[in-house]
């Protein structure tokens, strides 16, 4: 059912941002929309694959990455945002610089109604809890905004998210002829 | 309900941590909200403290991120029951990284000390070391008497692998001892001392 979507230009330009930026930890839970950043990440020397059973776990390893001055970013599907909620207190009580990067899913072409409501929430919840939201529509604009969030976080301290549009990554196949 | 007779416990938590504490001098300590926290700033404030007043369930895993980051030294999580019981998973994907320098400290009473001593679920048959145990920590134990803090103390020392302590302690209601709850003071003090420099 989440079989791995092809190679897209656009997802090497994220793990080729993530890698230039000095990110050393990656810490996800998968989506087929990260697979490739997740595969490249487990094959670079230079950066650690972090696999989590909850993605407020990501939240907290990258609060401890930072403690250590090292630079995190976590990768997770828009379902995943609810479940971090009070874990990003964390972010703005010790303003902690953040990086992640959610695959949205329930926006496009939708097949499974159950991916709908958290996905109507992604966005304003994460403002709700003080994070600045880009979003990226575009193949050809992933690496600027992923890039300029890249920044905003570990330069400028702030809590970023870029929602990476459902379009980009395309219909799944659901049924199987 | 069977409920665990938490009444026989013999360590005191306070005495356990500032032992824990003096033995190891150069760890770099995360701390759990509630007793936990109030437990390590009564051993004496330093700056190797991490002291979470909050993000209950990450104590363990802002232990992992700095252990990660920090190879060459040790990390120890002081830590209670329920916050350790919030990030259960958070025990599997420690183990999945496999750090060398962490030990995780759970200090156990059987209860959630901070709002009313409700019991917890190892007051109800659940055992956190046997848990990590089951997530793949070799190294992960009981420790029911004071004199076994050597054994806690060595695995900080050694580092070779995660150490998992399962510290069953008196559930004594004892003053608070409140660190600073200024989060960006005790982050940006943390990383001063480990040569990182604010934004």
């Amino acid at each position: 059912m989440s079989e791995e979507q092809p190679k897209s230009a656009w997802q090497e330009d994220i793990f080729n941002v993530l890698k230039l930026g000095n990110i050393r930890q990656v810490a996800y839970v998968p989506d087929a929309g990260h697979a490739h950043v997740i595969r490249r990440v487990h094959a670079e020397p230079s950066m650690r694959g972090i696999v989590l059973t909850s993605e407020q776990e990501g939240v907290a390893i990258a609060a401890g990455a930072w403690l250590g001055g090292e630079r995190a970013a976590l990768l997770m599907q828009s379902s995943g945002v609810g479940n971090c909620i009070n874990m990003m207190s964390l972010l703005h009580s010790c303003r902690f610089p953040f990086l992640t990067l959610v695959t949205m899913r329930g926006e496009y072409a939708e097949f499974n109604p159950w991916q709908v409501p958290m996905s109507k929430a992604t966005q304003g919840s994460m403002e709700l809890m003080g994070i600045t939201v880009l979003r990226a529509e575009r193949a050809d604009e992933v690496a600027d905004i992923v890039s300029a969030a890249l920044d905003a976080a570990f330069e400028g301290g702030e809590q970023v998210a870029v929602l990476l549009s459902q379009s980009l990554i395309g219909r799944k196949k659901w049924l199987r002829n | 309900m069977t409920v665990r007779n938490t009444a026989t416990a013999t360590i005191d938590r306070r005495a356990f941590v500032k032992d824990l504490l003096a033995k190891c001098p150069d760890a770099l300590v995360v701390t759990g909200l509630g007793s936990p926290t109030y437990d390590v700033f009564a051993a004496g404030d330093r700056d190797k403290n991490f002291y979470l007043w909050g993000a209950m369930g990450g104590a363990s895993l802002v232990g992992l991120g700095l252990a990660l980051a920090q190879p060459e030294k040790s990390v120890i999580v002081v830590t209670g029951d329920g916050e350790q019981l919030m990030g259960i998973g958070g025990i599997a994907t420690m183990n999945a990284q496999k750090p060398k320098n962490l030990t995780v400290v759970v200090l156990d009473n059987g209860h959630f000390g901070e709002t009313g001593m409700q019991h917890s679920h190892t007051s109800l048959g659940t055992s956190l070391a046997a848990v990590a145990r089951a997530c793949g920590i070799e190294s992960a134990y009981e420790v029911h008497d004071a004199n076994d803090l050597a054994k806690v103390v060595d695995g900080v020392h050694k580092r070779n692998g995660i150490n998992f302590a399962q510290v069953f302690i008196k559930a004594d209601d004892l003053p608070r001892a409140l660190p600073s709850r200024d989060g960006v003071h005790i982050k940006n003090r943390f990383r001063e001392t480990l040569g990182f420099t604010p934004l």
